[in-house]
């Protein structure tokens, strides 16, 4: 079964090359059967080849298919191969099945939309870019998979691209993320020259064998992997161009800008972690970004009005505890977050797509409310989502994948009370902004008249998002509820473990009850504002000094004036100055002067047959008496 | 045949020749183009047979022999010419033919 790899890419790749061809022509069944089925055929094999390796586990813990050798330059040959470890196996199984379910609720979402073949054949693109990216043997393919998704983000950003609004927050996405790319592809250079291979598996090998702990070498090639990491993980500082993103469909916010793409950062640390073990002033910093980002983004999203806004700066933050756990070392804690986080936080997303076509697109929180009577299965599953998301206790798969992050934080060498209070301090914002927008959006009286109920796909999409987000920390249990760590051993197998937490059992059972505890005055703390005091917030909001934090709030902390005056003005003017192009002068001058040269000659050409004969006459005199004059000197 | 030098016969030639290369470059009728034309042919023939007479030998004769074949193509094309000429512009004067002008 394993031999079957190669398909689970290949599918979707096929899906988006028959409906890029033939898409707008195709009724609208068709386009879904084709967009959905390929990429269901695709989760189905994972499933089958996830089983076949977990079951046979082959040699050294990775299977390995080669399919062909891309180019030969001088030496330099990398191939084309797929390799399937237990990291691979989790980020496949969560990146078929998410978009299959994502797929199935767009088939539907987007009916009514123009464009349909062509939301297909890039949702498609991305699905086989991704799974390109998270199967890649070597950085060279994974880079490929690198740019093919953000291409595919930048296209689905600026999916309505008539309103110029879109199309502005399509290229911030894609030039915000160049930064990160750039700093990326320079990483993979040095790589190339230090180690002579890009072959993942060989530079962890021959790095470890070369490069001794915090040599510069390390350090550089883990702080330039960083910088691509958290160009396309949305981390500070490059996390301005992901709220805006938002002006995409919310089926793609729900998979590229939530659940998939945006974790390929913390899947490449992970995927590269020997080179950040080798860099501990690196890995540190991977923890203190991971630590700044949750806390700045969770205090962004208390005050954003755009329900989709409060899930990006949700997500940001979310990602910030991944980042915070791979700095701490606690790799399989990030991918358990990464994978719990692409359950509950697609699932929210699609269930603010429900809400936003229910209300005519409707974003803001304002103007929501009651619509727990009007979208009953939508509440419950949004509120299954919200809670995973909050972290509340023991229920939800949040709270697991929360918690073991926060133990490790608190356990691990680099880590610490400070990062493990970050982390703490995140958890309580969480549950206070997540539950702000469920009360705002579900409770309260209804303001706008619902026009569009959610259909069966939709549904069944949302109850199977909200099991998951529910049952998926099952997986991983802290040894206080029940001894379970199915997860964390099976990526044993290609992730080193982390030290857990193994002070006094009086310290962990506080860090347990503080995990357990904080999300939930968070939550309390949502009610007591949003429902209770209803009017509070908004007076603390007219205060000068609750106005000027809310307003720096609502604008991300001023990160986007601030890349305006530093580099966006400058450009632009620089732009401004150099608009007839200076060099350009020069070649067009000489454009200009061949023109006349030619204007000139064209005069010669007369048409009159006599004059052409005397041109011939005078030119064979000229020859003639040239060859006489040169024969007569010495 | 033997009287006559080379010299003489070459100056012949050129003066032949250039008085062709005058017609061709005066006149403005393509039938006295053409003939200034067979002038300036047989102008080179003549030079060939008088150098083939210098030095005793028969290429000179051969050649003119070519040259009267050349020359009786080129009539034949010529005229053809003149015939279209006229026949588009009703007219023989070479200078109304000049719409080749760049």
């Amino acid at each position: 079964m394993l031999n079957g790899l190669w398909l689970i890419p290949t599918l979707p790749f096929a899906g988006f090359l028959i409906l890029a061809m033939a898409g707008a022509r195709l009724p609208h069944r068709a386009v879904a059967s084709i967009g959905v089925g390929s990429v269901g055929l695709s989760a189905a094999l994972a499933l089958l080849v996830g089983a076949d390796y977990a079951l046979r586990s082959p040699a050294g813990n990775a299977f390995t298919q080669p399919l062909w050798t891309w180019m030969t330059v001088g030496g330099f040959s990398p191939s084309i191969s797929l390799t399937l470890d237990a990291l691979s196996v989790v980020m496949i199984l969560v990146v078929t099945i998410v978009s299959f379910f994502i797929l199935l609720y767009s088939s539907e979402y987007m009916g009514e939309e123009d464009g349909y073949s062509r939301f297909f054949v890039w949702m498609n693109l991305f699905v086989g870019s991704m799974l390109m990216l998270v199967l890649a043997d070597n950085l060279l393919v994974l880079y490929l998979g690198w740019e093919g998704v953000g291409l595919c983000s930048y296209l689905l950003i600026g999916f309505w691209y008539r309103d110029p609004a879109n199309i502005r927050a399509a290229n911030k996405a894609f030039i915000v993320t160049r930064v990160g790319d750039t700093a990326l592809a320079i990483g993979l250079i040095l790589l190339l020259l230090q180690l002579d291979t890009l072959s993942i598996r060989e530079i962890l090998t021959r790095a470890q064998a070369q490069w001794p702990r915090g040599s510069e070498a390390a350090t550089w090639a883990a702080l330039l992997l960083l910088g691509g990491a958290v160009g396309k993980s949305a981390q500070l500082p490059l996390q301005t161009w992901l709220p805006d993103a938002m002006a995409g469909p919310s089926p793609v916010s729900a998979l590229i800008h939530a659940a998939t793409m945006v974790t390929a950062g913390v899947y490449l640390i992970a995927r590269t972690h020997g080179i950040f073990t080798l860099a501990p002033d690196v890995q540190l910093l991977v923890a203190l970004i991971g630590a700044v980002t949750l806390l700045l983004a969770s205090a962004s999203a208390l005050v954003q009005w755009d329900i989709k806004r409060v899930l990006a700066w949700s997500t940001i933050s979310q990602i910030g505890y991944m980042f915070l756990a791979l700095g701490v070392g606690a790799w399989s804690a990030a991918i358990f977050h990464f994978l719990t986080h692409a359950f509950f936080k697609a699932l929210l997303f699609l269930g603010a797509g429900v809400v936003i076509a229910a209300l005519a697109d409707e974003h803001d929180l304002h103007r929501m409310g009651g619509l727990r009577r009007e979208l009953p299965v939508t509440f419950w599953t949004f509120l299954a989502g919200a809670a995973s998301l909050a972290a509340l206790p023991l229920v939800t798969a949040g709270f697991y994948s929360k918690d073991l992050i926060l133990n490790q934080a608190w356990g691990s060498s680099p880590g610490g009370p400070l990062l493990w209070a970050a982390g703490l301090g995140g958890a309580f914002l969480t549950g206070l902004y997540t539950f702000r927008m469920v009360f705002l959006a579900f409770f309260g009286e209804s303001k706008t008249p619902v026009i569009r109920k959610p259909g069966t796909a939709i549904t069944v999409s949302l109850v199977v998002f909200a099991i998951f987000s529910l049952i998926s920390g099952f997986l991983q249990m802290p040894d206080l509820i029940a001894p379970v760590s199915v997860f964390s051993d099976f990526l044993s197998r290609s992730l080193p473990q982390a030290a857990a937490a193994s002070g006094p059992r009086a310290t962990e059972i506080t860090l347990f009850l503080s995990a357990l505890i904080v999300p939930v005055f968070g939550v309390a703390a949502a009610w007591w504002l949003y429902l209770r005091e209803l009017g509070l917030p908004a007076r603390i909001a007219q205060r000068p000094i609750g106005a000027a934090l809310h307003r720096f709030l609502l604008a991300g902390w001023g990160f986007d004036s601030l890349y305006n005056t530093l580099f966006v003005r400058p450009f632009v003017s620089a732009a401004r100055l150099n608009r007839n192009d200076f060099v350009d002068l020069v070649y067009g001058g000489l454009a200009w002067c061949s023109a006349q040269l030619s204007g000139r000659l064209v005069q010669t050409q007369s048409g009159m047959i006599r004059r052409y004969a005397v041109g011939v006459l005078l030119g064979t005199v000229v020859a003639l008496g040239l060859t006489l004059f040169l024969k007569e000197l010495p | 045949m033997n009287g006559i030098p080379l010299e003489q016969g070459l100056i012949v030639a050129g003066l032949l020749f250039a008085l062709g290369a005058a017609g061709v470059l005066i006149r403005r009728d393509i039938l006295f183009i053409l003939l200034s034309l067979e002038i300036m042919i047989n102008a080179a023939g003549l030079a060939f047979i008088s150098a083939g007479a210098q030095w005793h030998q028969p290429d000179g004769q051969v050649m003119f022999v070519f040259i009267l074949a050349v020359a009786a193509v080129e009539v034949a094309v010529g005229l053809a010419l003149v015939l279209w000429l006229y026949h588009w512009f009703r007219t023989l004067d070479v200078d109304r033919a000049s719409r080749m002008r760049g």
